[in-house]
């Protein structure tokens, strides 16, 4: 990754001092077009892309220098798109549209993303249109032309317990053409609630933001603010939460590899692997009070101590599955039948991965060797060492790797921390806000990287604030990965990526 | 794959059935709610779960019901994958304004008699999304509900305890027809 334009672009610029940890540059429409244009040439990530009234803001990471933010002033509602040079901005851009009615120039899909036409409002965060409480417009799907070829329309309602969407695919035969994706059904407005919300609320919502995320969503959103007001997190809290965050992972990640080997039609791995998160889960509970830990993690630290007995069930509750879990993930690699259908199914490449940044399973296992955990260290885990497990197949099968191997990192990790939690104070008191302050973080959540963005006003109120779900740049990959798969390969392939719909729709 | 299903064939059994509370708990709410379901519907109901705008912390709770723990198919409820086949509708919230149309045409798919229970502080209330233009609130907004079975998210023991309630109502619900 050479960064040579976007470093040379930036220098002319001067950071605004309220913003950390990382810069925030405000820079001219030309700069924000060659830098869109260094996006595209491979010479940095796109991290996140938001809009607010009366400006746009990108989240880079670069790869010589500090992670940064670069802000562009908006006239006339309107601002260069970036989407027709990086195609990972498109579906950001058509949100900033939806949301701000900021009008991305140049674009070529004006098609609207969240808004599906049913709000009574356009535009809700910026000029805030009354529209007429009207019915759903219709959405106009890519044209597929060929002989042969048939739409399979799925959902928003699925078949399964999951979350709502709507997937397009066209077929030819059994061989899937094209999926199209439209999602926004769960969109809920997060932004306009959070735009100020007492800091204390604002933490409650972005951790409904996607509830298997819960940990990682408040350790992101605690890190943005604490980021903003300078605070420094007892070291007891910061080890606490590092265990919230673990846990939060091997959970999902034994849920994942047994649904997805649930649908290959391999039930026995899905009922054991359906134990070993009930484990977990019971063992949170009893930890913290809480299965799924929401609300734990508070700016400034935790707002509850680990049960006296936590610590020893945690480590119980790994003693006990470890073996099993073990056995388990003998017998996925001992079955040919089971594997026949995961590898060399739903293949990303590693050009898209990198392309669109993909973090979590998605990326790392198309070779991209990206962990925040590691790459933009933060406390607990700047003081361990673990393994980064990455593979290059790109399959669903290496989709499943990634997730045993960082099972087993997780484990070793709770293992160090739980064996040996520091004492001290749990919380750092707030300081009282005098001005404006802003504040940026990024946290491994078990599918990715979330990234959170918040300012603070002067009277400490959320003046706003911007979640970036990991989702964002792996939903349009899954559309890449079933591309030539069988229809009936889908369900593999969806659960293999496992992106949030309720995190992605906010 | 051998040895771990021998290994199985002498397992006991993981699912929970008695010393802590809930375990008890859990037992209780299976036998009365068998009773009940014997009692309307032969032996079994029928669930469709419809994700209505949650988080999917819900989600993750209803969806344990199914895991060899709480087991909840040795009570006769099972989960479908069409409102078609289902009895009852367990949707979760809060019903954003997206989801509003699908959640009615999923309700209008649904054969009588049937029932509708909210799950969650959002679908029984609006949680934390109150006050969005995004959404509209709790689940009997938009369609009935027999039953709220609240929390954030309730654990899949409440979900339980919250289907035996949902027969009381419905047994009175037989008897006494609006």
């Amino acid at each position: 990754m050479q960064d040579v334009t976007i470093a040379s672009l930036l220098s002319r610029f001067s950071p605004l001092a309220h913003h950390k940890p990382w810069p925030r540059y405000e820079v001219d429409a030309e700069t924000w077009v060659r830098i869109g244009k260094a996006l595209a040439a491979g010479e940095g990530d796109l991290l996140a892309l938001w809009g607010e009234p009366k400006a746009v803001h990108m989240a880079l990471r670069v790869a010589s220098a500090k992670p940064c933010v670069i802000s562009l002033a908006v006239a006339k509602r309107q601002f260069p798109s970036i989407g027709i040079h990086h195609l990972p901005a498109i579906r950001l851009e058509r949100t900033i549209r939806d949301l701000y009615g900021l009008r991305p120039t140049g674009a070529q899909d004006e098609r609207p993303w969240l808004d599906h036409g049913v709000w009574g409002v356009s535009a809700p965060l910026g000029p805030r249109t009354r529209t007429e409480p009207a019915v759903a417009t219709g959405y106009a799907f890519r044209p597929v032309h060929g002989e042969g070829l048939h739409q399979i329309p799925v959902g928003p309602v699925h078949a399964g317990i999951i979350e709502p969407g709507h997937f397009r695919f066209t077929a030819n035969g059994e061989t899937v053409a094209r999926l199209e994706e439209r999602l926004g059904y769960v969109h809920k407005g997060a932004e306009s609630l959070l735009s100020g919300a007492a800091i204390e609320k604002a933490g409650r919502i972005v951790a409904r933001l996607s509830g298997d995320s819960t940990v990682a969503l408040s350790f992101a959103f605690a890190r943005a603010v604490e980021a903003a007001l300078d605070i420094v997190v007892p070291t007891r809290a910061q080890v606490l939460r590092g265990v919230m965050a673990e846990l939060e992972r091997i959970a999902n990640h034994f849920g994942d590899v047994g649904a997805i080997c649930n649908d290959a039609a391999f039930a026995l791995i899905h009922a054991h692997c359906g134990i070993f998160r009930e484990s977990v889960l019971a063992a949170t509970d009893q930890a913290f009070g809480h299965r799924l830990m929401m609300d734990v993690i508070v700016p400034g630290g935790v707002a509850r101590d680990i049960e006296a007995d936590g610590a020893g069930a945690l480590i119980a509750m790994l003693d006990n599955v470890a073996p099993g879990f073990s056995e388990i993930v003998r017998l996925y690699d001992d079955t040919p039948s089971l594997q026949d259908r995961t590898c060399a199914t739903g293949v990303v490449s590693r050009e898209l991965v990198r392309k669109w940044a993909a973090g979590g399973h998605v990326g790392r296992a198309s070779g991209r060797n990206f962990d925040s955990r590691r790459d933009l260290a933060y406390a607990p885990y700047d003081g361990v060492a673990f393994d980064v497990p990455v593979f290059e197949a790109g399959d669903v099968d290496a989709r499943v790797w990634v997730r045993i191997r960082e099972v087993e990192a997780s484990m070793r990790m709770l293992r160090t921390w739980l064996a040996a939690l520091p004492g001290g104070p749990l919380r750092t008191e707030m300081p009282t806000a005098t001005d404006t302050h802003e504040g940026i973080a990024v946290v491994e959540a078990f599918r990715g990287d979330v990234l959170v963005w918040i300012r603070l006003a002067a009277d400490g109120t959320v003046a706003r604030c911007h979640v970036r779900d990991p989702s964002w740049f792996q939903w349009p990959l899954l559309e890449a990965a079933i591309e030539n798969n069988i229809v009936a390969d889908f369900p593999l392939c969806n659960k293999s990526f496992n992106c949030s719909y309720s995190g992605h729709d906010l | 794959m051998r040895t771990l299903l021998l290994k199985s064939l002498f397992a006991r059994p993981v699912t929970i059935k008695r010393l802590a509370p809930d375990e008890i708990a859990l037992e209780e709410v299976g036998r009365a709610l068998e009773a009940r379901t014997r009692r309307l519907f032969g032996r079994s109901i029928t669930i469709r779960e419809v994700d209505a705008g949650s988080c999917n912390g819900c989600e993750l709770e209803i969806h344990a019901l199914n895991n060899a723990i709480y087991d909840v198919e040795r009570f006769g409820i099972r989960f479908a994958a069409s409102p078609r086949h289902a009895d009852v509708l367990l949707v979760t919230g809060p019903v954003t304004r997206n989801m509003k149309i699908a959640l009615e045409r999923t309700y209008a798919a649904t054969p009588d008699p049937k029932w509708v229970v909210a799950v969650g502080d959002c679908g029984c209330g609006c949680g934390v999304f109150e006050g969005s233009y995004a959404v509209i609130g709790a689940v009997d907004k938009v369609i009935p509900v027999d039953l709220h079975i609240r929390g954030c998210p309730p654990r899949p023991i409440d979900i339980l305890r919250g289907l035996v309630a949902l027969m009381d109502g419905a047994t009175r619900r037989a008897h006494n027809p609006r």
